[in-house]
């Protein structure tokens, strides 16, 4: 056991290492494109060689960050085949499809209209140039897409049948995976996120223009395309936000739960603004979870139900059973100490279905498949020893989720400032104070982005799929050393990657907006 | 018949020398883009790097498909996955 949770463990990170690399490049991809896209859509009706010269200086930058994250989602796909091989199979058609429309679409739309983009200026018309862009936009956009669908799957299994034959969950509705409301909020949630990194990263770069006093209009016209697209973005992205977690109440509501550091609910649940989690706190010790906290009154009933009187459970509320349901209203479901009994019937019936097609009886199969039908929905508990063991990391997610929500705050401040200055002459952006909070606000951005998904991501543990598969299961049967080693092979070769893609970036911003 | 036939023919030849056309006016879409190429070059060859890396180091000898890998048919695959989840 203790090696396999080894394996577990450094599967899970490097799986988180890979993915939060390649999540440094895609949310520029998503907003730089579309801020490109309105440069260039203004040049298109002004004929203006200003806007000509800044689109293709941002559109430069855009190629650059795209080159840079070309092909580092695939090493994904490596460790689902290697490390992750019984989930792999598991999850059959279901991540199969959408990664393969993603794939296509990835390959043609982007790959066709780059091309169009970059060695096309004088080559086809200015229409068809502009168009060509904002496909590119399109195109990364619904890329993204087919991505989230596959992740929001994992968050809310829907869609689907499980055939102990194959072994396989088996798409029984695409368009109940596809249009499922996880998927969308999940979708529109980082596609914005992008829009406001995007902008953030013009605003940036114009501001360390600024700084060094070189290309001030070009520098306050760039800040006024970003700006706006990251006001909208930000207002986009809390708006989605506050729709996720919603769903999150819902259909993860022990995630839910960890993001708040959430034990024992009740009606008109405070929110915490800002918190210490005290790292000795275990289940039913009766100690308070937090050493400090400041907190808003009913402010998790209004996130959780938009409703002030409402309860929200907390750890040990649903462990005893206690939820919501799709509409919001408090139930008593199974408990978890159920749902591992559950669980561990939906193994023995799995079990009796094995035995029963190596005896070739197909009585007893159908048999053994109505049992495991009817208990399949807490597959993944049947590993648990404990109700313990189905509580993600507190800590992890509490301080993500937080860090995530203030940075999100900061940044709607940021845009409201940046948006008011620009329509006033740029008064405040000629204030080196300002230019250096520009200048710090990308860093900031990206960690906002970044622990998003931590939240998402390790707020779900142990699953893998929600309630059907934990992480130790889905788990290859390979050694904890083979892990270890591509560990830091990835991180070795990603590190020195980054810093010769970056020293490029750097080279080329510095170069300035005339050598494009 | 003949008549026929050779139109056909010269229609035939018309189409293919317009696909030849537009294939070759692809083919110098891209070759001048590439020639044109600045920072572009760079990139090019860091991608040429990182793909080299991923698919000829990483995926060659430490990412093997391992149920593809161990595996003929997916019935023994799906044998292997229902052992393997009953047993953990």
């Amino acid at each position: 056991m203790d090696d396999l949770m080894t394996v577990v463990d450094w599967s899970r990170w490097q799986f988180a290492l890979t993915a939060m690399y390649h999540w440094l490049f895609v949310p520029l991809t998503l907003g730089l494109s579309v801020i490109v896209g309105i440069m260039e859509t203004i040049y298109f009706r002004t004929r203006s060689e200003k806007w000509l010269q800044i689109t293709k200086f941002w559109m430069t930058l855009f190629g650059i960050n795209f080159a840079m994250g070309v092909a580092t989602g695939i090493i994904l796909e490596f460790e689902f085949g290697t490390n992750w091989s019984n989930y792999s199979w598991f999850v059959g058609d279901i991540f199969g499809a959408p990664l393969a429309i993603e794939g296509l679409l990835a390959f043609f739309m982007e790959a066709t209209f780059i091309a169009v983009m970059f060695f096309g200026w004088k080559k086809v018309s200015p229409g068809f140039h502009l168009a060509s862009t904002w496909l590119t936009a399109l195109g990364a956009s619904i890329s993204a897409l087919w991505i989230l669908i596959a992740n929001a799957w994992m968050q809310y299994p829907v869609g689907m049948e499980f055939d102990p034959a194959q072994m396989r969950n088996v798409m029984d509705n695409f368009w109940d995976v596809v249009l499922s409301p996880v998927a969308i909020n999940k979708f529109f949630h980082a596609v914005f996120d992008g829009w406001v990194v995007g902008a953030v990263f013009v605003c940036g770069v114009s501001a360390w223009f600024l700084m060094k006093n070189k290309r001030r209009e070009f520098a306050l016209d760039s800040i006024r395309i970003a700006g706006w697209t990251g006001l909208a973005g930000i207002v986009l992205t809390l708006w989605t936000g506050d729709g996720s977690a919603v769903q999150v109440a819902r259909v993860q509501p022990m995630k839910l739960a960890a993001m708040e550091g959430l034990y024992n609910g009740k009606v008109g649940q405070e929110i915490v603004g800002f918190g210490l989690l005290d790292p000795s706190k275990t289940l039913n010790d009766g100690k308070d979870p937090f050493l400090f906290d400041i907190s808003i009154p009913y402010g998790l009933s209004i996130l959780a139900n938009h409703d002030a009187n409402t309860f929200v459970p907390g750890i040990n509320d649903l462990i005893e059973g206690i939820s919501l349901t799709p509409e919001g209203d408090t139930i008593r479901t199974e408990s978890y100490a159920e749902r591992i009994a559950i669980g561990k019937r939906a193994h023995e019936a799995l079990r009796d279905f094995d035995r029963a097609m190596t005896d070739g009886d197909t009585a007893a199969m159908a048999e053994a498949r109505a049992r495991l039908k009817e208990d399949y929905r807490y597959f993944g508990y049947g590993y648990l020893d404990s109700p313990e063991e189905a509580i993600p990391p507190v800590g992890m997610t509490f301080y993500s989720f937080h860090i995530m929500v203030l940075a999100g705050g900061y940044l709607l401040l940021f845009f409201i400032l940046a948006v008011i200055s620009s329509a006033r002459g740029g008064r405040l952006w000629e204030r080196k104070w300002w230019q250096w909070v520009a200048i710090l606000t990308i860093p900031v951005v990206w960690i906002c982005s970044e622990a998003g998904w931590v939240t998402a991501e390790v707020g779900r543990q142990p699953w893998i799929i929600e309630g059907l598969m934990p992480a130790r299961a889905a788990i290859s049967a390979i050694s904890a050393s083979t892990v270890q080693l591509t560990f830091w092979m990835f991180a070795a070769v990603f590190t020195a990657l980054l810093v010769a893609e970056v020293t490029i970036m750097i080279n080329q911003i510095r170069r300035g907006p005339e050598n494009h | 018949m003949d008549r026929t036939q050779t139109k056909s023919q010269a229609h035939l030849r018309s189409r293919l020398s317009a696909f030849g056309t537009v294939t070759h006016r692809i083919y110098r879409f891209y070759a001048d883009g590439f020639r044109s190429m600045t920072v572009g070059r760079k990139l090019w060859l860091l991608i040429i790097i990182k793909l080299f890396i991923l698919f000829f180091i990483f995926k060659l000898f430490f990412f093997p498909d391992i149920l593809s890998r161990d595996y003929d048919t997916d019935a023994q695959r799906a044998e292997a996955v229902r052992e393997s989840l009953l047993n953990r």
